[in-house]
């Protein structure tokens, strides 16, 4: 209807109407839906038995946050939107500019440069044992979500097969080279390639089943999957540990020459005469997964322009039409599921030298969620989108820890941790409402006529490349 | 014989319970064609609603009969759990509804995170039990039926031939059949497509706060994480069933409690899980669309 916001004054008492009518509204369903949860608090007394007392305060914050928010979004927020849309839409600006900013522009090698001398510059201003918080929580912990998610993608983005089992390869890799590392003591040089090739395999062996499924059932199957593994990861005790996992799994070394074990002649501190201190273990395993999530990028670059890549992408738009040109779809779909396993086997195994502990614990449904979550929000098929939803997902959630002030305001109880995944939640909603198409919604296409032309994402299937 | 038989009524009613459960993904897949992620975790709020109301309950009323506290902690967590899901309907599937087909996907995922966390946060992490509201037991020679078991197998029935009835012969059913079929014809034709849909909500949220109660008094637990394993089991058994068909819903929830009772008893406990996972595997590699399924019909 594009005339009833033509004259914002003469609408206005309408829209205020319906605003309060609406506030109301949302705090009435406010009242239903907390009553229950947040009125009343259930707990254990000193006998152990159940029982309960009331939260009203918190109850009527509650309801009035959903009220006033209503009423203010109903009331204002909206016809502003609306008539901002409105004005673009009659100025006719296009979704998709051409003209780009220098930061747009150098984006890439600027974010490199960044990464390159991110743990320089962390040690400089909060020095060696400073800054292992901020090199390893920060910085590896997104990095290992970036390639992760950079795998998936391979299967999800760019071949389009709904994968919700992927933590399984992940935990594969991680395994392989923790109980390959224990058993045989082989070092993470060479198990790290050999991870890579176990976890391909197993991508293989599950993808030959689901071959003949597609959307939703091949995605409870992908689920069923991660769930067994996971399940015989954590039954198998004999070779796995069980809940208890592996610990005690051995470091990687800088190419066998230093070594970062604290009783080793050549350790790296005491050869460059430094002060001992597992910050360099760290800032090293941060190169290592830079490095490693830089080739994830380059494969991935590179396989889209080669026949395989550009089968993935036409399988994703239309299967049918793949079969009828002759492209082998089994081989297709399995070579997609094989390489997005691998990447996963790769982080995996740089996981268990991380952690130096692995227990299927860290292997839960949670995390393919998290890692799929990523690669939808960073707009499908976009590697930069990805990364950005990485850095803002995860970063955003590991900031959350450092939130200490917060409990000057909410009282010392408050631990900001037990709100993380709360709030992750509540991004995950929020960023696919407000962007639908991730964060990156428009695509260089791979295959073009005469010129490269930037789309709007709108116009792709699932995601375009 | 008489082990064989009691761990068939064992997985029966807990087949009937993952049946209740099914019946909300396959009917929300059948309509809008998204897997509602956060299903499970509407089932634990169901839960959690029926175990506060009934503490609320009895300490004010001390000797309430166990049916009538049944019913009211029955129809308050259906109350309750109806909000919820219309509400996450209303604010993170509908508008993205014209969406691409991850996107509705990611949004539940995303609620079913927030959902077993605000439980959390705001009940405690800590397992809540109750006490037992029904002990008695009856026996058949060496079969033991409780009559908790009873209860869950009669009100499943029970519910389960309403529901039959208001699909079938209302004109609410046929709404929702037709929305099914064809979503633009059915509004071309006059269906109040977003009502039909809320509803669609409304019902299988109804169904799987009665699963929620029933589970509550069956196990006598409550969890916050009690949503995702019971949630992807229903939906594994709507999936083995042939998701959209209702009918296969409840077939294949009740094929999930036998073989999960039935591999827990002969073979391992540790794995039952592994089992129903890979029986699920096994039958779609066979019927890809699942058991009572209809076949895809590709359109060029």
């Amino acid at each position: 209807m594009p005339n009833t916001n033509s004259s914002a004054n003469e609408t206005a008492p309408g829209v205020m109407a319906q605003a309060v009518r609406e506030g109301l509204f949302a705090g009435v369903l406010a009242f239903g839906m907390f009553l229950l949860y947040v009125g009343i608090e259930t707990y254990q007394n000193i006998d152990n038995a159940l029982v309960w007392r009331t939260r009203w305060g918190l109850l009527a914050i509650f309801v009035l946050v959903a009220a006033v928010g209503r009423f203010l979004i109903v009331g204002f927020v909206k016809p502003r939107l609306d008539r901002r849309k409105l004005s673009k839409a009659k100025a006719g600006i296009p979704e998709v500019s051409d003209d780009k900013g220098f930061f747009h522009k150098n984006f890439l090698k600027l974010s490199m440069l960044a990464l390159v001398l991110y743990p320089p510059i962390v040690v400089s201003l909060y020095g060696v044992q400073g800054s292992l918080k901020f090199v390893d929580n920060f910085g590896i912990q997104i990095l290992i979500y970036v390639m992760l998610a950079w795998g998936l993608n391979v299967v999800v983005g760019l071949a389009g097969l709904l994968d919700l089992g992927y933590v399984a390869f992940y935990a594969v890799g991680a395994y392989s080279y923790a109980l390959l590392s224990d058993t045989f003591g082989l070092s993470f040089w060479l198990l790290l390639p050999l991870a890579g090739i176990l976890a391909a395999f197993w991508g293989i062996i599950l993808g030959f089943p689901v071959l003949r499924l597609r959307g939703d059932y091949l995605a409870i199957v992908t689920l069923a999957f991660g769930e067994i593994i996971r399940l015989v990861l954590m039954n198998w005790s004999d070779v796995t540990g069980g809940t208890a996992g592996i610990s005690g799994i051995a470091k990687a070394s800088i190419f066998g020459i230093w070594s970062f074990d604290v009783g080793a002649d050549n350790n790296f501190a005491k050869v460059f005469g430094l002060p001992m201190s597992s910050a360099y273990y760290k800032i090293f395993l941060f190169y290592v997964i830079l490095a490693l999530c830089l080739i994830t990028a380059y494969v991935t670059i590179k396989l889209r322009s080669m026949p395989i890549g550009r089968a993935w992408e036409a399988l994703r738009e239309d299967e049918i039409a793949c079969r009828s040109l002759g492209i082998d779809t089994v081989k297709t779909k399995l070579t997609a599921f094989a390489i997005g396993a691998m990447f996963g086997g790769f982080a995996g195994s740089f996981f268990a030298a991380r952690q130096g502990f692995v227990s299927p614990e860290s292997f839960v449904f949670l995390e393919s969620a998290v890692i799929l979550a990523i690669v939808v929000l960073g707009g499908m098929g976009s590697l930069t989108g990805i990364a950005i939803a990485a850095v803002v997902m995860i970063g955003g959630t590991e900031l959350l820890r450092e939130m200490e002030f917060l409990k000057h305001v909410f009282g010392p109880d408050f631990t900001p941790e037990l709100y993380r995944m709360l709030l992750f939640g509540l991004a995950m909603v929020a960023v696919m409402l407000f962007k639908p198409r991730g964060f990156v919604g428009s695509r260089e296409p791979t295959a073009f006529l005469k010129e490269r032309k930037a789309v709007s994402g709108s116009f792709t299937k699932e995601g375009h490349g | 014989m008489e082990y064989f038989i009691q761990q068939l009524l064992n997985g029966l009613t807990l087949g009937s319970i993952y049946g209740l459960v099914a019946i909300g993904y396959t009917m929300v897949y059948g309509i809008i064609g998204m897997i509602n992620f956060a299903h499970g975790d509407i089932f634990m709020l169901g839960g959690f609603a029926a175990l506060i109301a009934f503490l609320v309950l009895t300490s004010f009323i001390a000797g309430v009969p166990v049916a009538l506290a049944l019913l009211i902690m029955m129809v308050v967590a259906m109350l309750v759990t109806s909000l919820w899901n219309w509400t996450i309907e209303r604010v993170a599937y509908r508008p993205l509804r014209g969406s691409f087909r991850l996107a509705p996907l990611i949004t539940a995922i995303g609620m079913s995170i927030v959902l077993s966390n605000f439980i959390q946060v705001t009940q405690g992490p800590r397992n809540k039990p109750i006490p037992p509201l029904i002990n008695d037991v009856y026996h058949f020679g060496d079969v033991t039926v409780s009559l908790k078991q009873l209860v869950i197998v009669v009100v499943t029935a029970v519910l389960l031939t309403v529901f039959w009835y208001i699909v079938n012969k209302t004109p609410l059913g046929r709404a929702q059949r037709a929305t099914e079929q064809d979503r633009k014809m059915a509004a071309l034709l006059g269906v109040d497509v977003d009502r039909t849909i809320s509803i669609t909500f409304i019902m299988g949220a109804a169904l799987a706060a009665v699963a929620g109660t029933m589970y509550l008094m069956y196990y006598g637990v409550a969890s916050f994480a009690d949503g995702f394993i019971p949630g992807v089991k229903a939906f594994t058994a709507a999936v083995l069933g042939g998701i959209g068909s209702l009918p296969g819903a409840v077939l294949g929830g009740l094929l999930i409690g036998l073989i999960e009772s039935l591999w827990s008893a002969y073979f391992s406990i540790a794995y039952k899980d592994v089992a129903t996972f890979a029986i699920l595997a096994f039958v779609l590699i066979f019927k890809p669309t699942g058991i009572l399924g209809r076949p895809e019909v590709e359109k060029v």
